[in-house]
This record gives C-alpha cells, structure tokens and sequence, in this order.
C-alpha cells in the first residue's frame, strides 16, 4: 500500500455527481486567498456570502411551498386548502402543459394533456375557483409559468381585486424566466426578443403597481433537471438574471426600482457539500455584480433570494421509499444552504402526481429539519470549513469562466441562438448518465444494493373526468361572456403588441372580459411569431 | 404492385423504402434504378448549399412551401454528416422543417453522409433519381455544409443556391475560396441581423470581380433573406425560375443533361473498369507480382500501373476469341 | 455495404422534457445507427408521416406527459394504415405500471421505465431489428 494516505481508498477517484473531483482533505490553504469581510461577511452583511439576514431561521423559518396542482381547479382548489391545514405557508402552483404553452383546453393539440400534470386554466372562470376561499392577502403564491406568464399574473390580479384585496397587497412569484426555457426545458412560445419585451413589461408593471410581488424567478432548477452540472446551473442562472437586468435597464428602469423584485429558484441535488456550497456562491456573485457591474445602491439589490426544490431527477422510480431520505439530505443541504423557501419532491414523484400521504411525509420532512435538528438554531454553521469554503470559491471560479464565455459569444440571447447552453446541458447528461451506467456513480437501489422488494405506491392519475368538467366549464365560459368585449379587448391588444405599450394593462382588460389564456396568445403569437428549438445534441 | 411501380404511382412508402435499398446497396437497387432510369429527367433539381447553421434547412422548408404552393409535388433531401467514430448520425434538419412535414406533397428524406466527402451522400444521385420517378416536380437537396468541398452538388443541380449569414467573417473567405463559382443564386440570410448589408455587398463585389462573363451571360443575384418568418423567399424562388428560365433559353438545361450524363456514364465506366481490373490483377497473380516489383524500387507505382493494364488488356482480348464467349460476358 | 438500423426519435404531446430523448438519441448513434430527430411538440400525425418519408426500422417516442394513452395508440394506428405497422415502436419516459399492458397491447414492443440502462434499450433494438431480419 502507498505511503501517500490520498492514495489509498475505495476508489480511483472521489467525484461530486456533476464529476467534480474532491481531495482527501482541506485545509487552511485552500482558503488562505479569503478575507472574511471582503469574501463572507457577517450574515445580512454585503457580500451575503453567510445569508442575507443576521438571523436567519431564528428570526423565521423558510416558506414551506409544495408545489401542486392536478386536473381541474375545483380538485386543486381542494389540494390548496388541505396543504394549508397541514401547516404549509404558501402555494405553489403547477399547471398543465396546455396551459404552460398558451392553448385552451379545447385545443386539439390539447388532447390527453388536459389536467394530467398540473391544473388547467382557460379562463377567469377557472382562476376564481382555483383561489376560491383563500385568502389572497394572506397567503403567497407562487406560479410556475413562463411563456404566458403575464396572462395568468393578470388573472391572479383581477381574482384578488374580485376578493378585494389589491395589487399593492398581494405577494408571490411568477416564474416569468424564458431565457431558462430556451436553455433547458423548452416550453417557449415566442422568439427571444418579443418574450424580454413581455418580461420587461412585468417588471414595469410590478414596480409601478405590485411592489411586494416577484415578477421573475431566475430558474436554475429546470437546467439541473435537464442534465446540468453545479457549475451549469450557478453560471447560466445568473447569466440570465444579469441579461434581465441589462433588459430591464435598457427598457428604461432604474436598477434599484425592480432588481430588489427579481428572485432564484436553485435546485437541490444528491452532492451535499457541493450544493450547499453552491448557494453559498450565488450570494456572493449575485451581490458583486449588482454592486459592481450594474451600480445597484440599495442592498436590497444586492441580495439574492431564492426557493429552492429537492431534485426531481434525483428520483427513482426503483424502491421509491429511500426518495424520502434522499430529498431528507437534499433538503437539509438547501437549509444549511440559506433558501428562503423550499419544496421537498414526494416519493413518488418519479413517476406520477404525488399522492397526498407522499405528499405529508414530504412536508414533515421539511418540519423535522426545522423543529427537531437543530440546524436552524444559528446561522450559517458551516461558514468557515475549509471544504465549504474552497468548493464556495471554486464553483464561483467556474461560474465566472462561463460568464466569460457567453460575453465572448456575444450574451446570453446571442448564446442561445447558437446552441451554446443546450450544447452544454446535453454534453454533460449524457456525461452522467454514462457513468451512471459504468458504476462510476453510485445511485442506490438502482445500480447499487438494486435488490429487494419495494412496496407498490399508491398513485394519483387524472381520469377523463377532469378533462371533460374543463372543457364544459370553457364552453360555458365561452357562451356566456359578453362577445363584443372580448373581441375589443383582443382587437386593444393585438394594436399595444404592435407598438411598444406596456401589455399588462390591454391583458388585463381581455383578462376581465373573460377572453381565454389561448386566444390572447393566439393574438400574441401572431404578432410575435413562434420559436423553434435549437436541435442539439 | 411490385415496388418501382408502387413508386411510380406516388407511393411515399415505397420510395421511401427504394431509396433505402439504395442507400444499403442492395442487391435489388441495381435493377430498380435501371428499370425507373427511364422515367427520370423530369424532376428539376435545386441545391441548397453553404455553412452550417446559415439557415439552410429553414430556408429550405420555406422554399418547400412556395413551390408547393403552385401545386407541384415536392422532394427534399437533407444530408447530415456520419460520425467518423461510430459510423452513427443524428440526423436533425426535420425540426427546422415543419412548414413542409405536415404536408405529403412534401416528401422529406434526411440521409447521412456515410463516409463519403463532398457535402453529400453517396446515394444522393440515386436518391435524385428516384424521388424524380416517384413524380416529385421539384427536388431540394441540401447540403451538409461542412464548408470548402461542398461542390458536388453541381453534379446533380439544375441551379445551386450559396448560402451565407453576416457575422461569418472568415466563413465568407472560404466560400471565396471553394463555392462562389458554383452558386447560380446568393441568398444572405438571417437579413434581420446586423451586417446583413455589408455580407450582400462583399458579395456583389467578390461577384463582380469574376472573370469576364459573356453578354446574356447569367448573373447571380444576392438576395437577403429572413428565412426564420419567410421575408424574401418568394424572391428566390423567382430567381431560381429565372435561372431555370435562362436555362432553357440558352440551351443549358439540354447542355447540362448531356454534361450531367457525361459526368455519371465516366464515373461510372471509372469504377467499373478499375473493379474488374484490380480483381483480375488478383485473380491472376499480377498484383502481386508487380507489387514486389514496386516495393523494391524495382519500378515506379506509374510504370507498374502500365504493365498491370497492358497485361489486363492483352488477357481481356484473348478472353474475346471465338470459343471462349460467354466466359466473362459482363466484361 | 450493410444495413444501417434506422431510428425516429419522437416528442409526441406538449411536454417539453428531451432529456431523455437527446440522451437515448446519442446513445443509438454511438452504438453505429442513424437517428432521425424531428423535434418536440409533433403531432402522432407528423410522427407518422415522417416514419415513412424516412423509412424507419425503429420509432422511440418518448413521453412524459402522461398523454400516452390517447397518443401512443394512434401512431400505431398510423402507421399501420401507412402499410407501415412493422415498425418496432419504443416508449420511453413516465409510464405508470398499471398503462404499460394496455400499450402493449396497441402494438407498442417494449416499454422502457425511468432509470432504464442505454445498453439495455440499444440491445433491445439491434436484437428486435435484425432478428425481423
Ligand atoms: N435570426 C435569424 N435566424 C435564423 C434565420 N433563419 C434561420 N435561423 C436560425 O438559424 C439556426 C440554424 O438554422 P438551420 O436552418 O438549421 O441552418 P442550417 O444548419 O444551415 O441548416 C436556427 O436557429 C434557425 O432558427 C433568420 O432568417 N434569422
Ligand atoms: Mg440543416
């Protein structure tokens, strides 16, 4: 045996499931660059390396948020309350993929999709019952929607006015981040330019009249899911969010008027240190760049909040059980990690809806971490290790070459367009897969301690049912709304896409006139034509 | 129906499965080819040619949609290139084409390069030939776009269109350098980008320092075009009409039929005659034989050449004497 | 030269995750075949017309929007009134257990869950392609 103690060892090579390779053993050395006011700084301390407030979970925990929805807005309307009874603090909501792509119900291509996984909304008929006895001035609501993001904003706006709650009171999210979609998960519908200007358009509407609400969710989640690395997911992160700003900037706002409303949303993979370490540098890049580059003031621009969601591709549909402790891990690495809010995935998330037992436990996990372990009684108490910190240093060393290499390629639209990222992305999915396949990567229960029988799971599924109350609420909608209304709100909108008025107002007139989510983006379409993907491989 | 006939009547599974027999080299594709050769030469045949990522598969559904639009029937190929690793492909120009896939008048057939150079597919002549027989009107090849020796297609295109973006820089030096000569119409794509205008002009110029033309001689346009929401499409379709035009006026087209088959009927005697020289040297023993002979400096590979053919010729002419029929026939 | 197995890969439905696709897309090339790739959101109507215009050996849909049961059958149906039913149709993406008999049953030849191994379903595909010789 070898003299040299990092010789010896169970394996080759120690790597981080993005292929990271991973010493023996840290030291004071690899962390002797680091000043600790220049690089951590106390927690609420520029440049928020240790956490954006000084106390942290002591003061409040984080917003416990399981993202659902399922079939029509009556059963997620259900799923809602019963989530709020549990203890959840704010909804989150998914919709179907109709919906996510601007097409009614009534669609054709909508056929079989309608409510299968998430809930679908057509009107403003549908977004009434969906927050139906829920009080919109008290709860947050989070929206994962891009491409016709502002069309369901405006409806969520109008169900609260209806409620008589107003636009300056009502708090949540929109994810709204498309340059993400175009990167990763692909539900675009317009080309890039006409979808920054949608982008823009909330951001100016939100700073002018929602000021509590977050028009935009920077979406590193969706690129980890498609096969990115850590590095991957910090750099085209905030390269977008650094794009959004320059858009926002160019479309004439002041930096500290909507920075301070743009918000992260990270996932949360298996590599514990390598993740926590990666939220770590997210603060600090955040920070330095709103500060340095775009000469933000307000520390309230400097500070990046994110929500964060265990790793949906982490699951496995093999013995489904050990993804509660699996998501246990990942959810404790985005606490140690300093999120603002949180999503633990249920077990059975791999392969269907979840069901609501799946669902209970996954939300008790996230109150175990909070109540019983202790970790949220001080702020930050990895802050300091040598490992964290040199893996905090070196994922930002990466992110900043990637910055380097979308400038040199001419910004993040521009990189798009070139296939860049969606290069990247496939490179290293197939990356892990293959090792993966080689042993290389140890995914229990699947190529490793594989045997074993596993309990069936009980699964939810969205029967024909659903889809049919959906489409004869839509037809009803359609009937009895007032015709002329509808055609002078969509004929309003079609002209402000024409020019350069701000569309949250004409979509909010079509909105109330109960014009549905697919023919204001069939107008939109026209005027802004339609995207194709990229084909990389 | 047998399958040239199935073809014949405008069956896409049929030509799709013809033109895989032929991609495979199958010992039916031979005969097929022979039996439709007949009903071919009708078809005309564009090519589609320049960089990668320029634009050339979008522009080319585009222009698959204008010519359906008058009716006709519609063949495209698009060539991809094979991995040289793993004699694999991805082969990804139909999602660039969803104008034309939803439409049967327009048949899409992607092929991989299969080891061959040149910007095409072996196959593709044959490929041609039969997408012609299955009463395609118009063909639409595009290219892989590997750059400089992507000038193959002129062997088998009525009109080729060059394709170039802005922003190419060193990309423009190439086509400088290998397919200006070749291109009957330039189309600057992506015209929605800055430094469309400076690309078209440097290609008016490179143009107009071509060597001296003919009066009446044709003169290829630059066109700009957006081919991502169809500006400028309609406009390279009527040069490419007026091209085929020019053509038939100035005899080009027969001209080009005659050089075409010249090109085909040489290639093909090339590689009959070297086949059934190179497996006679074999058979005979003369291969190796000289081959000694040149690896020890004995003779040069030219003047080993020389002897292998005289000595294949003077064997092929006694092989003719009367008696000695039907021993080889095919020679 | 020999035959070259030829594979559409397809994205049938609204969900837009091609993960999966791209990845098994790659592996099939890797393993010498030819991969026809025709993009996400198509409809079982495009999907089929382009099997045919490409002459493919093996059709691999990947699906994770649970719109399998409505799509999936279709395309067979597809192509089988295309003269087309010797396909070998692949499905790959979510699909719960208790579905996976009822798409056998359309026709469908395997069904290949989450954490499926590349080897296994480039096997799958040369054995099932060459043994119809
Ligand atoms: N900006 C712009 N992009 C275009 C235009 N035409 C095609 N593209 C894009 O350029 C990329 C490459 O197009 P493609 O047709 O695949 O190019 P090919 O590799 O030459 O076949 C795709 O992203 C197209 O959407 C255009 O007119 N303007
Ligand atoms: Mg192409």
């Amino acid at each position: 045996m070898s003299e040299d103690p990092g010789k010896t060892g169970r394996r080759d090579a120690f790597i981080t499931v993005s292929g990271q390779a991973i010493e023996r053993l840290y030291g004071p050395a690899d962390t002797a660059g680091l000043e600790y006011q220049r690089d951590l700084g106390d927690p609420g301390d520029f440049p928020y390396t240790r956490g954006i407030q000084p106390s942290m979970y002591r003061g409040r925990l984080w917003t416990m948020r399981q993202f659902a929805g399922f079939g029509t807005a009556e059963e997620s309307n259900a799923r809602y309350r019963f989530l709020l009874e549990q203890g959840q603090t704010g909804l989150s909501v998914a919709f179907d993929f109709p919906t996510l792509l601007g097409y009614d119900s009534d669609h054709p291509r909508s056929e079989g999709e309608v409510g299968k996984l998430g809930v679908a909304i057509d009107t403003l008929a549908d977004m009434e019952i969906l927050f139906d006895g829920i009080p919109l001035d008290r709860v947050s609501t989070s929206m994962t929607i891009n491409a016709p993001a502002a069309v369901l904003w405006a409806m969520y706006v109008v169900v609260a006015e209806k409620q008589g709650v107003s636009r300056t009171q009502i708090t949540g999210t929109i994810q709204n981040d498309i340059l993400k979609e175009y990167m990763a998960q692909k539900t675009f519908v317009f080309p890039p330019r006409p979808s920054m200007r949608l982008v823009t358009d909330t951001f100016a509407f939100g700073a002018r009249e929602a000021p509590r609400w977050n028009t935009i969710s920077i979406s590193g989640y969706h690129i980890r899911e498609a096969g990115a690395t850590a590095a991957q997911e910090l750099a085209f992160t905030l390269a977008s969010g650094r794009e959004y700003v320059r858009a926002g900037i160019e479309a004439g706002l002041q930096v500290d008027d909507f920075a301070p409303r743009l918000s992260f949303f990270f996932n949360s993979h298996v590599d514990f240190f390598e993740e926590l370490a990666k939220f770590r540098a997210a603060r600090r890049i955040w920070a330095r760049e709103m500060r340095d580059r775009f000469g933000a003031t307000s520390p309230r621009s400097w500070m990046l909040r994110f929500h964060t969601q265990t790793a949906g591709c982490s699951l496995t549909a093999q013995q489904p059980e050990n993804n509660i402790v699996r998501t246990a891990l990942q959810a404790l690495a985005a606490v140690l990690g300093g999120t603002q809010s949180l999503h633990t995935n249920s077990m059975d998330e791999a392969l269907a809806l979840p069901s609501e037992e799946a669902v209970r436990i996954a939300l008790r996990t996230q109150q175990m971490i909070a109540e019983e372990s202790g970790v949220a009684n001080t702020v930050d108490p990895l802050g300091g290790s040598y490992f964290v910190e040199a893996l905090t240093n070196q994922l930002e060393e990466q992110a900043y070459a990637y910055f380097d290499r979308i400038d040199r390629l001419g910004g993040v639209v521009a990189a798009i367009e070139k296939g860049f990222f969606q290069r990247e992305i496939a490179d290293s999915a197939y990356r892990y897969q293959r090792r993966v396949e080689s042993g290389e990567l140890v995914v229990v229960g699947v190529n490793r301690y594989a045997g074993g029988q596993s309990s069936p799971v009980k699964l939810l599924r969205v029967g024909p049912e659903s889809q049919r109350r959906q489409l004869d609420r839509l037809a009803r909608t359609k009937r009895e709304r007032d015709r002329r209304a509808v055609a002078d709100a969509l004929d309003r909108l079609r002209a402000a896409a024409g020019g350069g008025d701000n569309l949250m107002y004409p979509i909010l007139d079509a909105v109330r006139a109960y014009a549905s989510l697919g023919e204001i983006m069939a107008v939109l379409r026209e005027e802004f034509g339609e995207y194709r993907e990229e084909a990389i491989f | 129906m047998d399958l040239a006939s199935r073809l014949r009547a405008g069956d896409a599974a049929a030509l799709a499965r013809a033109i895989t027999l032929v991609e495979n080299s199958d010992a039916g594709a031979r005969r097929l080819l022979s039996e439709l050769y007949p009903h071919t030469g009708r078809a005309r045949v564009i090519g589609i040619t320049g960089p990668p990522g320029v634009g050339k598969s979008t522009l080319t559904d585009q222009l698959a949609v204008e010519f359906r639009s008058e009716g006709g029937l519609v063949g495209v190929v698009a060539v991809d290139p094979t991995s040289p690793f793993t004699g694999g492909a991805i082969l990804g120009d139909r999602v660039r084409m969803t104008r034309g896939a939803g439409d049967p008048g327009v048949f899409i057939r992607s092929l991989a390069t299969r080891g061959q150079l040149g910007g095409l597919s072996r196959a593709t002549g044959d490929v041609i030939k039969l997408m012609d027989a299955g009463g395609r009107d118009v063909i639409l090849v595009e290219t892989v776009g590997a750059g400089q020796a992507e000038i193959d297609i002129m062997h088998y295109a009525h009109s080729t269109l060059v394709v170039v973006a802005p922003g190419l820089g060193d990309e423009i030096q190439a086509i400088k350098a290998g397919i200006m000569e070749i291109g009957h119409v330039f189309v600057v794509n992506k015209a929605d980008r800055d430094g469309a205008d400076r690309t078209a002009a440097e290609l008016e110029m490179m143009l107009e320092m071509a060597p001296d033309r003919d009066p009446g001689a044709w003169r290829p346009p630059v066109i700009r075009t957006v081919a991502r929401d169809g500006s400028g499409v309609s406009e390279v379709r009527r040069q490419a009409d007026a091209h085929w035009a020019y053509l038939k006026r100035e005899g080009g087209l027969e001209e080009g039929r005659r050089r075409r088959a010249a090109s085909e009927l040489a290639a093909m005697a090339g590689s009959l005659a070297e086949r059934h020289l190179l497996e006679w040297a074999r058979i005979s023993g003369a291969w190796n034989r000289v081959l000694d002979q040149v690896t020890e400096r004995q003779v040069d590979p030219y003047g080993g050449a020389e002897v292998l053919f005289r000595e294949y010729r003077e064997a092929a002419l006694l092989s003719r004497t009367p008696g000695n029929a039907g021993g080889r026939e095919e020679l | 030269m020999g035959k070259i197995i030829r594979v559409l890969v397809a994205k049938p439905g609204l969900d837009s995750h091609d993960r999966g696709a791209k990845v098994v897309a790659r592996a099939y090339r890797d393993a010498g075949m030819e991969v026809i790739y025709t993009g996400l959101h198509q409809t079982p109507e495009q999907v089929a017309e382009a099997v045919v215009q490409e002459d493919a050996d093996v059709l691999a849909i990947s699906i994770l929007s649970g719109a399998h049961e409505v799509l999936v059958p279709r395309m067979v149906e597809l192509l089988r009134r295309r003269g087309r039913g010797d396909v070998l149709v692949l499905v790959g993406g979510v699909v719960p257990d208790d579905d996976v008999p009822a798409l056998l049953q359309a026709g469908v030849a395997r069904v290949f869950g989450p954490g499926s191994r590349l080897d296994e379903i480039v096997e799958f595909t040369r054995r099932a392609v060459e043994g119809s010789g």
